[in-house]
């Protein structure tokens, strides 16, 4: 984690010293009415909403439970005491995509299983990221055969984590990415550029009729609806 | 499984398609009869993952329910299929040694033994004695690991939930060990046919011996966590048992064998690498219920700590791989004073070695049961098939026996102490 130190200049530490004697002001109760409520305005921290929501939310993931292969049983030990993501905050692993907002594909996604994983990403509820565990689910690690997908073909990734498996610190090291990346939006909105966001949950049965009201919509863009 | 109608217009049915639709599946929706009335009293099909946490991988399960009751159950798999098999005939034999190491991802030294020792049989090769000495401390450590992440993540779904940091603790130790002694914590391409990558590093043995003494008490501290322990003997006693002879029958090995009192095991049956010299026990059970399950995995972790203290001190000195040039890399600094060494190297590095033709199937005791490697040679560099017989492929059949007429949450009990590892039955 990068720590910025800066220190005080001259003048700072007069106006700290001026702080610290209004401080005791306050305690003594010699500021009130109209001097208190002006000395509050100039203290008040000055922050947009959505910088306060991106801190609370890279601070409170919930990951879902969701374990592909060999690397599952790494992220099973980012939860154990060695490496203990608990110090984090993040260790609330839950069952349900809909109470998740964080899918780490831990290990390798094979074509069979790529429908179930786009369908547990829609599932869960915006905000939410994805981490790629794993040389597998990034580019098909040592197979890179028939049988292996590569999750940015199906799922927009945040995070890749490099590694076969990655071992639990490279995870976590990915995880505190995600959340700085969260907290300082430095994504300069890529999800907007690629359509990466509210993606939605598609049934079997409202698939074609989607694909209609899309091409309605915008007919060079759409995709080849059969039948239509 | 209805085939869906395509509009008029709609493109012509390729091949590969016509043929999945000709598969007549009429069997997965044969209704069971013989329960309920039809009118009142109906069967439910349930779907059970890909994506269930209880299912340790991506196994999806379709269960017919009666009320609580699971009446059928059909595993479907394939959802990790990554294509191993075909994958080591495309690759060099010493360079097909990772790609089979990831089937099984909790027992990678046991899927490259399987491998290597089938190579071997092959080429006819002698593997030196210290070299089986360490892979057999080495997959000891490695069974010793499989069972904890089983016991950790199994007592997690029976509601025990401080088993998993004890166990992961343990594991932790174990990967220590790995990673010191061949540089990786998981898939560490340790083995090579012929021998070991590297011998162990100084104080490695002393570390291992520590760790192995101090195994069996750790065993007896989660029992004393678990074996009183009202909640979860009530899902393990008496649940969901299979006899032996069924068991035979649908060709099932490994802890599920013994724990129905057949004492398999191919380490005593059919000793390889060395388990000869080594004095230690296979745990049986009685009735093969869930409690005898977990009881004979319990007692194997003892008994693999006693094999892996056999092993450190009995190590014998000597060549940790085997001498001859045409399988084996020389030794780095050969390289620098003999040609005949470099050209080794050379054809070592680039073609790899070739195995006289012929066929050879090499099945030792994993984890789960009997891991067998077959590997058919052409007389090329390549293997011409490289086929496993996964134990959890086939102790997963075994599901719907064992689990007919048992209640859903015994169910989960069953397929934890199954303990199928997906990545070896997809492979």
């Amino acid at each position: 984690m990068e720590v910025v130190r800066s220190q005080l200049s001259p003048a700072s530490k007069e106006d700290f010293r001026i702080q610290q004697r209004r401080s005791q002001d306050l305690l003594r109760g010699d500021l009130d009415g109209e001097e208190l409520e002006a000395y509050v305005q100039s203290r008040i921290i000055t922050t947009t909403l959505d910088k306060a929501v991106a801190w609370a939310r890279g601070n409170a993931m919930f990951p879902a439970t969701f374990g592909l292969a060999c690397c599952a049983i790494e992220m099973m030990s980012i939860v154990a005491a060695r490496v203990d993501v608990a110090r984090f905050g993040f260790e609330a692993f839950r069952a349900s995509p809909r109470q998740a907002d964080l899918l780490i594909l831990s290990g390798r996604v094979s074509i069979k299983m790529a429908p179930v994983v786009r369908r547990v990403y829609d599932q869960m509820l915006e905000p939410k990221w994805a981490i790629a565990m794993g040389a597998c689910s990034s580019s098909m690690g040592v197979f890179n055969n028939y049988a292996i997908v590569p999750a940015d073909k199906f799922m927009p990734v945040d995070i890749h984590v490099p590694g076969c498996p990655p071992r639990p610190e490279a995870l976590m090291h990915g995880i505190l990415k995600l959340r700085q990346q969260i907290q300082l939006d430095p994504a300069l909105g890529w999800r907007s550029r690629y359509g990466a966001e509210n993606t939605i949950e598609v049934l079997p049965d409202e698939g074609d009729e989607l694909l209609k009201a899309a091409a309605q919509e915008d007919p060079g863009t759409a995709m080849e609806v059969p039948g239509a | 499984m209805s085939t869906v109608d395509r509009p008029a217009g709609a493109p012509a049915k390729s091949a590969y398609r016509q043929m999945e639709e000709s598969i007549d599946l009429s069997t997965m929706e044969q209704p069971l009869t013989g329960y309920g009335d039809g009118a009142s009293h109906e069967l439910l099909t349930l779907n059970m993952g890909p994506h269930h946490p209880a299912t340790h991988g991506v196994l999806r399960l379709i269960v017919t329910l009666d009320g609580e009751i699971v009446r059928d159950l059909k595993p479907i798999i394939g959802y990790v299929h990554t294509g191993i098999e075909k994958t080591a005939e495309q690759k060099a034999y010493w360079k097909a040694i990772p790609v089979v190491e990831r089937m099984d991802y909790l027992a990678y030294f046991f899927n490259s033994y399987a491998f290597c020792g089938a190579v071997e049989t092959l080429l006819d090769c002698e593997v030196p004695k210290r070299a089986q000495y360490l892979r057999v401390i080495h997959m000891e450590l490695n069974r010793i690991m499989s069972h904890l992440v089983w016991l950790g993540t199994s007592a997690l779904d029976l509601g025990a939930m401080s088993m998993f940091w004890y166990c992961f603790r343990e594991r932790e130790a174990i990967l220590d060990l790995f990673e010191y002694s061949t540089g990786q914590r998981m898939h560490t391409r340790y083995f090579q046919v012929g021998g070991v990558m590297e011998d162990i590093p100084a104080g490695w043995a002393a570390k291992v011996k520590e760790f192995a003494e101090k195994m069996p008490t750790r065993v007896d501290q989660y029992g004393a966590l678990l074996n009183k322990n009202e909640i979860l003997l009530q899902r393990l006693r008496g649940v969901c048992p299979l006899g032996e002879a069924e068991l035979l029958e649908l060709g099932v090995t490994g802890p599920l064998l013994r724990a129905a009192g057949n004492p398999w095991d191919l380490r005593k049956a059919m000793p390889y690498s060395s388990y000869e010299d080594f004095d230690f026990q296979i745990p049986v059970g009685t009735t093969g219920d869930n409690y005898d399950r977990y009881a004979c995995r319990l007692q194997e972790l003892k008994e693999s700590s006693k094999i892996i203290l056999q092993a450190l001190e009995g190590l014998p000195e000597g060549p940790h791989i085997t001498g001859d040039r045409k399988i084996s890399l020389p030794p780095r600094h050969e390289l620098a004073t003999s040609m005949e060494a470099l050209i080794h190297h050379f054809k070592l590095v680039t073609e790899g070695f070739r195995v006289p033709e012929g066929e050879a199937y090499f099945p030792i005791e994993g984890p789960r049961g009997e891991l067998g490697c077959f590997v058919r040679s052409d007389g090329s560099s390549k293997p011409a098939r490289v086929h496993m017989r996964d134990p959890s492929f086939v102790n997963l059949q075994a599901t719907a026996p064992m689990c007919k007429d048992a209640y859903i949450a015994d169910l989960i009990a069953t397929l934890a102490m199954i303990d199928p590892v997906l990545g070896g039955i997809d492979r």
